[in-house]
């Protein structure tokens, strides 16, 4: 059985709704977190994250002018300065397949529908920290790799084209963020 | 962790028209194997914690109520607008999301009920003024009435009785819209727990 050392981790919550935001930040300093970093819209998240480079992002979709989603696509950004590899997890009200589908495709990594649990929460932070997905680069995409099921036998739709890798070690994006701070 | 300083090289793997990015996992540091027996339960913890909150909820779901209605008193004032729209969609949607956490599942429903009235009906000028008056006059009333003791069961039965007349509005205004169609009948796919 595995443990997360909260108080080893970095997060940074966006909510514009400050009741939430108080229940984010009840749950994780229970859970052990020390640093918890908050904003009420997304431009201030984004600023937030370049200036303390979290670990994990915690965000609301619907917030006026930047919402969550826009952040994501922000923080996505394969050629930023910044980190585009930090976990997401967003919190949504919305539940309709298609709204899901447009997150997943702006690089969201974890779901939690409102109303959050503390156990929800849990097990979106373990998932992220003990199963990190490989990313993914396309032309269109860059994000947490959006299959979970591996399956060589998919002939839908957006069928990525194989055919024997060319592998490159790459000095990490992460470290360039953190070495540029 | 953020603070410590990585060493990670990140492994990529080009195909033909995607890149597959492995980097070794950031986070791992923080993970550490306890016996299973361990008493120590951080969900328990936290839920503890949340209770501890639960004096503040009755007066966080008045100020969300409160909201509500104000956002609604301006369209009664001056109509439908971009603006207007969203401080009602917004208010009911955070209603949505944390009535339950709050004790208000039913309060939640309403607001889940009204949401999709905002979203899905093609002209909200058309939609009858009673359908979002009656939506708003119930989320008040069960915040309001919550302490009398049978007010449980009526509340969860008047949520429903609501979305039931919401839904027949909008299966009838959407017939010729099937993207709205399907999303009003599709069930959620987002996994709460």
């Amino acid at each position: 059985m595995f443990r997360i050392d909260f108080n080893k981790l970095r997060f940074l919550l966006c909510d514009d709704n400050p009741h939430m935001r108080r229940i984010l930040r009840t749950l994780l300093h229970s859970f052990g977190a020390r640093e918890v970093y908050e904003s009420e819209d997304g431009a201030t998240a984004l600023e937030m994250y370049s200036h303390y480079v979290p670990d994990i992002v915690i965000t609301d979709w619907s917030m006026p002018i930047f919402d969550g989603l826009e952040l994501a696509q922000m923080i996505r950004q394969p050629e930023s300065k910044g980190n585009p590899y930090a976990p997401i997890i967003m919190l949504t009200g919305h539940s309709e397949k298609r709204r899901v589908t447009v997150a997943r495709d702006a690089g969201v990594t974890e779901f939690l529908a409102k109303p959050i649990s503390a156990k929800g929460l849990y097990q979106r932070i373990l998932n992220v920290v003990a199963n990190p997905r490989p990313f993914i680069k396309t032309k269109t995409y860059f994000g947490p790799d959006r299959r979970r099921n591996i399956s060589n036998t998919y002939i839908g739709p957006e069928r990525r084209v194989g055919g024997e890798a060319e592998v490159l070690q790459q000095p990490s994006l992460l470290d360039k963020a953190r070495t540029t701070l | 962790m953020a603070k410590d300083k990585p060493t990670t090289t990140l492994q990529v793997e080009t195909f033909a028209d995607h890149h597959v990015i492995t980097q070794p996992n950031p986070l791992r540091k923080v993970l550490r194997r306890v016996a299973e027996k361990d008493l120590d339960d951080p969900v328990a913890r936290a839920e503890k914690a949340l209770a501890g909150l639960s004096g503040e909820f009755k007066n966080w779901m008045g100020i969300e109520a409160d909201r509500l209605t104000a956002a609604h008193a301006a369209i009664l004032k001056g109509g439908f607008t971009d603006f207007t729209r969203e401080e009602l969609f917004r208010a009911a949607h955070d209603i949505k999301g944390d009535a339950a956490t709050f004790g208000y599942p039913s309060a939640g429903a309403a607001a889940e009920s009204l949401c999709r009235i905002i979203e899905h009906a093609p002209d909200l000028d058309e939609v009858p003024s009673e359908l979002i008056a009656h939506h708003i006059n119930a989320i008040q009333a069960i915040v309001r009435e919550r302490t009398r003791l049978d007010t449980a069961s009526m509340a969860s039965e008047l949520s429903r009785k609501l979305r039931g007349v919401a839904d027949e509005y909008l299966l009838h205004v959407n017939r010729n819209r099937p993207e709205h169609l399907e999303a009003i009948l599709a069930p959620s796919i987002v996994p709460g727990e």
